[in-house]
């Protein structure tokens, strides 16, 4: 247990009236005066629950060049997140106890966030077979979202298997939704702008069918479906429908589908290439409104770290995707508005709920888990690649001046970002 | 001037009449037999091929030729690109060598985009993907100014597979930045969705080109791949050119002075049989000398001219 004791002077906990939290043994301590407590000036500092990210890619075991568990975990604590579900899609595939496991280990050796390994649902991600779903969750791991993300899961029979069998240990299929056959050769949206630049398009109905067809069949068999980084108003609108006919599903939206349009593709730099795709303007817009809603339950990174050889290159052999933990906040911060209590409940309490991690999502309160982060909201900061904790450098903010910088994050009690600083 | 030319939108009416007007002083000046002007002497341009294309490249030589260039032909085969060398990677190269000029051919829409960040020389677009051919619309133009006087007011129809081609995307840039007016003709699986808004408000698209032809002065047919039928973008070469192929019949509803012309190379039988290619309509024989003619302008006034 943590040996130092910190007293949080005047810190604003999600907006309302200054006061100070004592952190002692792991937790908020009911009362706020202690002898030899270290003290943290918080004048101005808003705290939060620590954040938890629902979609995370570590690249570890397999692209270490990448990203490691560590160097992930490492951005996720500047981001100020406390917890990240490490997505499966990795070398080995997260397919078997044995890479859950490893993952999970790494994690804990890092020690700066909880890592939550998150299980394929087929072996090899090839659509083909059931993994061991049940192996996965009996692990030390204990695994509940298991995701073929990268791919989608398409073959509608195998989808509805897998809704089905998951429940036996109140599982989640996250759904990576994108119909393979509309987008074969795909490089970006399918809009004005790929007509213009010449690149295959990937039509929003590729995503809408699936996550129509999955809604569908969640409600059939009674299952939980959770729908990984949702990206057009199409979308939004299929989740409104079967949220309103009482079908369990939940929903995720990315920050920079939150922000940036296809139009950056004009530009033929691959960082701002991502599957899925950039959107319109009337998307984001969109995305924006069903985030404040609810509709669209939280918002996750889709954390994708990608070596440089893999996005300076030509658009086209581009790998997908972009960095997003160190961001997050910050973006979420420039949509939403400084309005904590839906900050926390979209990234934080309700991600944390989904995922089963009842160590995380609590209000830094006497009694809970000291598992919170502090935000200057004042403070506007400008992207630097080189500065990122992530081993990649694809961030598609670069040279962006954002809001709100995480000044500390705590899990369970022990510090792991000081002074905007990881402390390992 | 401007530095590259990466896409046709890059050239305003203005720059756009500048390069048709070099080429045709360029043109002249060849006519009285001086093959070889002094201009870019001491200048290096290098020819980029990452796909076969002979006749661009080999029009391309020949036009830095003329101007007195040294020319390197870099082709993707026997060097070291086709081992797997990144563009960035052969772009310093290329840097290193003292390139004043790339010229780029490449399978992947943008990549001469991405050469253009990276080397200080000029880059001019030989055709990138299934974006863009900016020097086969300027030619293109330059052969309708040839034969119909102006370009300004006529009405070119663009046929075929526009989904997959850069010389269509080109032409309607270039040509209704010229004052054209453009209908683009296919099946409704080859029209890429929303390309009226993607390329022009002005742009006009027909599916049917039986109702098109008699009331255009130029109709300009695209090379269509059969392979896309297995992609199921029609069903059979044979229904595809009973509807959007030029046969004889079809050209007998073009007006007395319309052209026909073909960037090539053709798929006879597919979109254009024989008898029409080899009509006095047709401008492809011409069109291929007005090649180098223009992309001497182009050279010139990127790399020189001022
Ligand atoms: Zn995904």
């Amino acid at each position: 247990m943590s040996s130092t004791t910190y007293l949080i002077k005047g810190v604003s906990v999600l907006g309302a009236e200054p006061t100070d939290l004592l952190v002692r043994d792991g937790l908020i301590a009911p009362e706020s005066e202690a002898r030899g407590a270290q003290v943290i000036d918080a004048d101005g500092l808003v705290a939060l629950p620590g954040l938890v990210d629902l979609h995370t890619h570590l690249r570890e075991p397999g692209r270490e060049d990448a990203e490691t568990v560590e160097s992930g975990s490492r951005a996720a604590a500047l981001g100020g997140y406390t917890a990240v579900c490490a997505m499966a899609n990795t070398s080995p595939v997260a397919d078997t106890a044995g890479v859950v496991e490893q993952v999970w280990r790494l994690g804990r050796e890092a020690g700066l966030v909880d890592v939550q390994p998150i299980g394929a649902v087929t072996v090899g991600l090839a659509g083909q077979h059931l993994a061991e779903l049940g192996a996965m969750a009996t692990s030390a791991a204990k695994v509940r979202i298991f995701s073929d993300d990268g791919h989608c899961v398409s073959d509608p029979r195998l989808m509805r298997r897998a809704l089905e069998y998951v429940k036996a240990f109140d599982g989640v299929i996250a759904q990576h939704a994108e119909e393979p056959r509309l987008t074969e050769g795909a490089q970006m949206h399918e809009g004005e702008v790929s007509a213009r630049l010449g690149l295959t398009g990937w039509p929003a109905v590729a995503e809408e069918a699936i996550i129509a067809r999955d809604a569908l069949l969640a409600e059939h068999v009674g299952a939980r479906l959770h729908v990984c980084h949702v990206s057009t108003a199409g979308s939004v609108d299929v989740l409104r429908q079967a949220k309103a006919a009482g079908v369990r599903v939940t929903a995720e939206v990315t920050p920079h589908h939150l922000l940036l349009t296809d139009e950056r593709a004009t530009s033929y730099d691959p960082v701002f290439k991502v599957n899925p795709p950039l959107r319109t303007q009337n998307d984001v817009a969109a995305l924006r409104q069903a985030l404040a809603e609810g509709l669209i339950d939280i918002v996750a990174t889709d954390h994708a770290p990608h070596a440089v050889e893999d996005k300076e290159c030509e658009w086209g052999y581009a790998r997908p995707g972009m960095l997003g933990l160190e961001t997050a906040l910050s973006i979420v911060l420039d949509v939403l508005g400084p309005d904590w209590p839906l900050i926390a409940e979209r990234m934080s309490r309700t991600p944390a709920r989904i995922a089963g991690l009842t160590d995380h999502g609590h209000l830094p309160a006497a009694g809970a888990p000291a598992t919170f982060t502090l935000v200057d909201p004042a403070a506007r900061w400008q992207v630097d690649p080189t500065a990122s904790a992530s081993r990649s450098r694809n961030t598609p903010y670069a040279g962006m001046t954002l809001p709100g910088r995480v000044v500390a994050t705590f899990l369970r009690g022990e510090p792991t970002v000081l002074d905007g600083k990881a402390t390992k | 001037m401007i530095k590259h030319l990466l896409s046709a939108a890059d050239l305003d009416a203005q720059h756009a009449t500048l390069v048709l007007d070099t080429a045709a002083e360029l043109a002249a000046v060849s006519g009285r037999e001086v093959k070889k002007l002094p201009t870019l002497r001491g200048r290096t341009v290098v020819n980029l091929f990452y796909e076969d294309s002979t006749r661009t490249r080999i029009s391309f030589e020949a036009a830095a030729k003329r101007l007195s260039a040294d020319v390197i032909n870099f082709s993707a085969k026997g060097s070291s690109v086709s081992k797997g060398e990144s563009l960035k990677d052969t772009a310093l190269t290329l840097q290193a060598m003292g390139a004043d000029a790339v010229v780029v051919r490449h399978p992947a829409s943008g990549a001469p985009h991405r050469l253009a960040s990276w080397v200080d020389g000029s880059v001019v677009n030989a055709g990138d993907g299934t974006h863009e051919h900016p020097t086969q619309a300027l030619l293109d133009a330059y052969t309708m100014r040839s034969r119909l006087g102006r370009v300004a007011g006529l009405h070119v129809a663009i046929v075929g597979d526009v989904l997959h081609s850069r010389v269509a995307r080109s032409n309607v840039l270039l040509l209704t930045t010229l004052g054209a007016k453009v209908t683009v003709v296919g099946p409704p699986t080859l029209i890429p969705v929303d390309v009226g808004p993607a390329l022009s408000p002005d742009l006009r698209v027909s599916y049917d080109l039986d109702a098109v032809l008699p009331d255009v002065d130029v109709v300009m047919m695209l090379r269509v791949q059969r392979e896309r039928m297995n992609d199921s973008f029609f069903p059979s070469t044979r229904e595809y050119a009973r509807r959007y192929g030029l046969d004889a019949t079809r050209m007998r509803r073009l007006p007395e002075h319309a052209i026909v012309m073909h960037p090539g190379p053709m798929v006879r039988g597919m979109e254009i049989t024989p008898e029409v290619a080899d009509s006095a309509r047709s401008t492809i024989v011409e069109q291929v000398a007005n090649g180098v003619s223009v992309r001497m302008a182009v050279l010139y006034l990127l790399l020189g001219g001022k």
